[in-house]
């Protein structure tokens, strides 16, 4: 990890705290164990999630709903993979 | 760090720490009378817990079955262990009704009954006519209240022109020499530049501390900052040690299973394959009460019966129930088994573990939401300027054990009381007092502590050491071996964090210091809930011990006030007495 995305993931550790637990564990999660892997375009779409709300990154997350966005549908599988996978 | 001097200062006339509901209902009530209003929140305001509460919100509406609030508050009194105070029960359950109706008003999508009526389910401890049938009393907008009544109240305070400052982190209170409260000490995150908040009047509605345990149903950001800084400016807090564990949580990670699974027919296992409740609950078995079910799980563990290569949890078992029963009656179980532990709750069973969930105690409050403390004039002296509510309050409604959907209820109830009172304080103490650097010597010094250098222990290892010392010695199996201990070990611990060094001192977005701050907060809740708990010799409520297992209502029938000035124990007398009806005198409490 370069500084730059060392940066950058500070800055969106706190937008990675939410109100639901589920929450904090997946998008922390990945943050340290994914992100830096995403592509620029990847990385826009992961800032996008971050700006939704919690009860609907709950439903999408946990499975309950599907994104219409194809982008943040291929991200949300690779959150939910890498914390079954990664430390 | 920047001298007091040279700090910047905004004045407000009312500053609100939290943005769950309990502070932007406090808000919405100030900025509507066009109160300049700020509210501080760490994390973006539709993010904080309140979000989370998904069962929903009790009044005696009776849209379902017969019911009246004098009924909602016999259940309340007899649910709280008789801890609760009366007067404020009282309060509680005549403001629900109008409460619900407001958010209605406001635009909360309840769920309705056929006849346009909002509907109402059944919770656990609910009753018609104190103490018959059960009753129907929790109002929801379906699966998502919490989310429900966090947004409107947002939205509302947005065109009421409440000031926000979202990602501010609350260092510490600011009072001045004759103990009146003047305002806080800010850290903006994203900048990492101290702000001075100039207030007449200061509301903590900083939620929760479900952090301080390792296994919790708690969003990180629960971590008791309100509670602490209101130990470090002298205050106590009351009745810490009723803290409320789910039997049930997925091991390791805190989330609910619910009841339902092994209302089901789902029941749990140790490493020997033993259906273990039959030893301890022969009738109940898997359904005995929550306290019965969370401490033979930790029995099983504590005697070497847990699963796994650690052997710290046990399983719960739905497997034998189908395939079809699983998935269509425990969705959201098996929803979280499969992203979290890659399994199918169906084909496999479970980890679990008790997991801490909700905090009856909190910043001793009177029924107006102002902050008292035992002074010269008495155990409940008013403290001038200073007001709590919501999870971090202890007003006390619940007193040793809470009712399923009367936490929202508190909040929002409390939340206005607060609004209202500082509306009448605002009006008679017009003017702000004024603040010297003396006054913020404290607050910048716990900042400046932070930026030491060097060599030292990770405030992460330390966290996680607390968490596990908490849950060891405080969670749900309690005796005076274990706790002493426990009050040893957090001793020790707490002369460590002087040793504790960050590595990143940076400016911007440093959540290394804020975690740092944080951990301060958590040490200090967890002294507090330790020192009530190994004091209270006998079990009432959510306090259950091992070597005390009976309520004493001759010695016990008070609250506990722990203060940090030497880590000492006061004791204060129950409030028996309602406001306009009879007292509800003690009695077993049978279900
Ligand atoms: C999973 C779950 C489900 C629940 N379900 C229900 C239910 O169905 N019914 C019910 O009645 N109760 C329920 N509860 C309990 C209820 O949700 C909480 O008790 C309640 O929401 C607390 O509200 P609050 O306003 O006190 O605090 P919160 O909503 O926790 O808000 C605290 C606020 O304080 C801010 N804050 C904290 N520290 C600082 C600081 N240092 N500086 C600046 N800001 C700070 C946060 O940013 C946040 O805005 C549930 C709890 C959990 C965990």
């Amino acid at each position: 990890m370069n500084d730059r995305d060392a940066r950058e993931i500070k800055r969106l550790q706190w937008q990675c705290r939410r109100g639901m637990l589920e929450l904090d564990l997946l998008l922390n999660h990945f943050l340290q164990h994914g992100y830096a892997e995403l592509d620029s375009d990847a990385r826009q779409a992961f800032e996008r999630l971050l700006g939704m709300q919690d009860q609907i990154l709950q439903d999408w997350l946990i499975g309950q709903a599907i994104p219409a966005d194809a982008e943040l549908t291929a991200l949300i599988a690779r959150i939910r993979a890498a914390i079954r996978t990664a430390p | 760090m920047a001298a007091a001097r040279s700090l910047p200062h905004r004045h407000f006339d009312a500053l609100i720490i939290g943005a769950g509901g309990a502070g932007l209902n406090a808000a919405l009530r100030l900025a509507a009378a066009d109160l300049r209003v700020a509210v501080v929140s760490k994390v973006f305001p539709t993010r904080s817990h309140t979000v989370a509460a998904q069962g929903g919100v009790n009044a005696a509406l009776a849209n379902a079955l017969p019911d009246n609030w004098h009924w909602h508050m016999f259940d309340t009194v007899k649910g709280s262990d008789y801890l609760g105070d009366q007067d404020a029960i009282e309060t509680m359950c005549r403001e629900a009704i109008p409460t619900v109706y407001e958010l209605e008003h406001a635009g909360v999508p309840f769920s309705r009954l056929d006849n346009g009526r909002i509907y109402q389910r059944a919770f656990g401890g609910q009753s018609q006519n104190f103490g018959g049938e059960q009753a129907a009393r929790t109002c929801a907008a379906a699966d998502r209240t919490g989310h429900a009544i966090l947004h409107t109240l947002y939205q509302q305070n947005l065109r009421a022109k409440t000031h926000f400052f979202d990602e501010h982190f609350a260092v510490d209170l600011i009072r001045d020499d004759e103990g009146v409260t003047l305002g806080a000490l800010v850290l903006d995150i994203e900048s990492g530049e101290p702000l001075i908040i100039e207030s007449k009047t200061t509301l903590l509605a900083t939620g929760g501390h479900g952090q301080v345990y390792r296994t919790s149903t708690n969003a990180f950001i629960n971590t008791g900052d309100g509670m602490a800084m209101a130990l470090r400016v002298g205050g106590p807090l009351q009745d810490m040690e009723f803290y409320q564990f789910h039997p049930t949580g997925v091991a390791g990670k805190g989330m609910l299973i619910t009841e339902a699974a092994r209302g089901e027919g789902g029941y749990l296992i140790n490493s020997e394959g033993e259906s273990f409740m039959e030893r301890y609950a022969p009738n109940a078995l898997d359904l005995a009460s929550r306290d019965v079910v969370s401490r033979s799980i930790v029995t099983e563990i504590r005697e070497g019966r847990g699963c796994g290569p650690n052997k710290d949890y046990v399983l719960l078992k739905v497997d034998h129930l189908g395939a079809d029963v699983v998935h269509q009656r425990l969705p959201g179980i098996t929803d979280i088994c499969r992203v979290f532990l890659g399994i199918d709750p169906a084909k496999a069973p479970m980890p679990v573990f008790p997991t801490a969930h909700y905090a009856m105690g909190g910043i001793p409050t009177d029924r107006h939401a102002r902050v008292v403390a035992p002074a010269r004039h008495g155990p409940e002296e008013v403290v001038p300027g200073l007001y709590a509510a919501g999870e971090c309050a202890c007003v006390s409604v619940h007193g040793a054990n809470r009712l399923g959907g009367n936490s929202l209820l508190d909040i929002l109830v409390f939340g206005r009381a607060a609004g209202t009172d500082i509306l009448s304080y605002v009006t008679e103490n017009p003017h702000h007092r004024s603040m010297r650097d003396a006054h913020l010597e404290p607050a910048i010094a716990r900042l400046a502590r932070w930026e030491r250098q060097g060599e030292g222990e990770r405030v992460a290892d330390v966290k996680a050491e607390l968490r596990r010392l908490m849950e060891d010695h405080c969670g749900v199996f309690r005796d005076q071996a274990t706790m002493a201990e426990g009050v040893e070990k957090l001793k020790a611990l707490r002369e460590r964090i002087e040793g504790v060094r960050l590595r990143d001192h940076s400016q911007t977005f440093n959540t290394a210091r804020i975690e740092a701050l944080e951990l301060d907060n958590l040490v200090d809740v967890g002294m507090a809930t330790l020192m009530s708990a190994l004091h209270r010799d006998e079990s009432r409520g959510a306090h259950s011990r091992v070597d005390y297992p009976q309520r004493d209502d001759e010695r016990w029938m008070k609250h506990s006030l722990y203060l940090r000035e030497d880590d000492r124990m006061d004791y204060k007398p129950v409030r028996t007495k309602p406001l306009t009806v009879d007292s509800f005198p003690p009695k077993p409490r049978v279900y």
